[in-house]
């Protein structure tokens, strides 16, 4: 089952700082078990471009399409057993702390 | 026992062990809960004349399992074909005999009803609906919703489910840690629906049967058996001959299951006054406790719930909270915390408001209105016992 990792900033992160995991290790531990395939950190929010098409027009305008707090600042692609197992990767990732991770399944169109 | 009410019987006892078992092979709550079903409804067709099988329990599984082969053979997906021979696997005979293997599935199913990735009250209608066959109009006059509502959210609920694969099972070390208090909540929603009026005894019955297996599993967590062990210990004086409820003041108080009371009070000796369960159980406990209606120590009441409200607000606590203040104080002291529950809204479907606010006019000495109101409580009473109840007491302050 693949689930997608969206790793968000939040505003309101943990205020306790003792034992941090590192990203590092993280990486490395879900590389080796299988879990994560595919991971990746995004540029800045101010480098965002949306585009959209209407009425056959190209509309391209500066900044990402939610104007929210929270920003997706990454992405892991993993690959776990269920939901429970998603959720444990999730926990353990620095930015579980320092902001918010949304763990979402890939749909399944064979279902 | 009749026909139809032992049936009726085996069904109750057998629905939510069909249900788990086939979840657990097929993995498909919406076919589990369909073949189940449509097992009941053919137990309950049976004339008299076919007789009550020996193993009613085992018969409705077997109907149930068929039924559910009947739609996997037609459904010719791959996937399903792993399905059908893990179905085929499953005889009756194996399924319902060993006590400890059907508890376990049902711990599962309590586990994964529960789960935190479902919002709070998809918790517990899910479990409502699954481990204890309520239906869904039920469930939605107990959250205070129409049944549009409660369908949407169930089907939400088992959606995200089988899509974001929320597993199957009773889960092990921290996380078990975690997950337990939001079983203990619903857990508790389930027996308050077997306690309340026209509700189905059993549930209580079995709401405490699962949390005496979850202290098993996980002790340190009393409070919530201590809970369940005082609301139950009045079962025997709560109805009267005729069926009726009889309210806590009326009761005949020798008839309570002291033993359980006993069980309870040394369970909370030794808990401290935080947390929505032993506060609760504390507030029962001092009613448990009172050798007459008088004798109940109304101020200690009135301060759980001050202390209750703040850490798990609710319409209801709010409610019960006023009457308690009114108990403990004066009645207009109440009658002024009760407004305050009722001015958002929540409260405008719920005849007990009604009745909260008659009981404490007819403590202010106003018997005249107080009989308008139960009167007028009766009316949108959602129950026929709870109609007769009400309808009683505006008859005594006439």
């Amino acid at each position: 089952m693949k689930y997608m990792m969206f790793v968000c900033t939040d505003p309101e992160p943990d205020t306790d700082t003792e034992n941090e995991p590192d990203i590092d290790v993280w990486v490395a531990e879900n590389d080796a078990a299988g879990r994560r395939l595919q991971g990746m950190v995004l540029a800045p929010r101010s480098t965002a471009t949306t585009v959209r098409v209407r009425n056959g027009q190209t509309l391209v305008s500066d900044g990402p399409f939610a104007e929210t707090k929270e920003v997706i600042v990454g992405f892991d692609l993993l690959e776990c057993a269920d939901l429970d197992e998603a959720i444990e990767v999730a926990r353990t990732h620095p930015m579980a702390r320092g902001g918010r991770i949304e763990v979402r399944p890939l749909a399944d169109f064979e279902q | 026992m009749t026909h139809g009410g032992q049936a009726a019987a085996a069904a109750t006892e057998a629905y939510p062990r069909i249900v788990a078992a086939l979840i657990r092979i097929t993995g498909d709550w919406t076919l589990a809960e369909d073949c189940a079903q449509e097992a009941l409804a053919l137990a309950l067709e049976r004339r008299p004349a076919d007789g009550v099988p020996d193993k009613p329990g085992a018969w409705l599984m077997t109907v149930a399992r068929n039924r559910a082969l009947d739609v996997l053979r037609r459904a010719s997906v791959e996937r399903r074909k792993l399905r059908e021979l893990a179905v085929l696997a499953l005889t009756a005979a194996t399924e319902l005999e060993p006590q400890e293997e059907v508890v376990d599935d049902r711990l599962r199913l309590v586990f994964t009803c529960c789960h935190p990735a479902l919002a709070l009250e998809a918790r517990v209608a899910l479990t409502l609906r699954t481990i204890c066959a309520v239906s869904t109009v039920d469930i939605a006059r107990a959250f205070l919703t129409s049944e549009s509502t409660m369908t949407r959210r169930l089907t939400r609920a088992k959606t995200k489910i089988a899509e974001a694969r929320i597993p199957y099972r009773v889960p092990t070390g921290p996380a078990l840690t975690e997950r337990l208090p939001g079983v203990l909540a619903v857990l508790y929603l389930l027996f308050t629906h077997g306690y309340n009026a026209d509700g189905e005894p059993a549930f209580a019955e079995e709401a405490i049967r699962l949390a005496r297996l979850l202290a098993r599993l996980m002790p340190g967590q009393p409070e919530a058996s201590a809970l369940l062990l005082l609301q139950h210990s009045r079962r025997a004086a709560r109805r009267d001959a005729d069926g009726n409820l009889v309210t806590l003041d009326k009761q005949d108080r020798p008839r309570w299951d002291h033993a359980a009371i006993a069980e309870a009070l040394t369970i909370l000796a030794d808990l401290p006054d935080s947390g929505p369960y032993a506060l609760q159980a504390r507030i029962a406990a001092c009613h448990a406790s009172a050798t007459s209606p008088e004798d109940t120590d109304w101020p200690r009441i009135a301060d759980c719930y001050d202390k209750l409200v703040r850490v798990q607000p609710s319409p209801v606590i709010e409610l019960n909270r006023a009457v308690a203040h009114g108990y403990a104080y004066r009645p207009a002291a109440g009658l002024a915390l009760l407004a305050q529950a009722r001015a958002g809204g929540a409260l405008d479907d719920y005849p007990l408001a009604i009745a909260a606010e008659a009981q404490l006019t007819a403590r202010d000495g106003d018997r005249e209105r107080a009989a308008e109101l139960f009167r007028l409580a009766a009316e949108q009473a959602h129950s026929e016992s709870e109609r007769r109840a009400l309808l009683e007491r505006a008859a005594e302050n006439r």
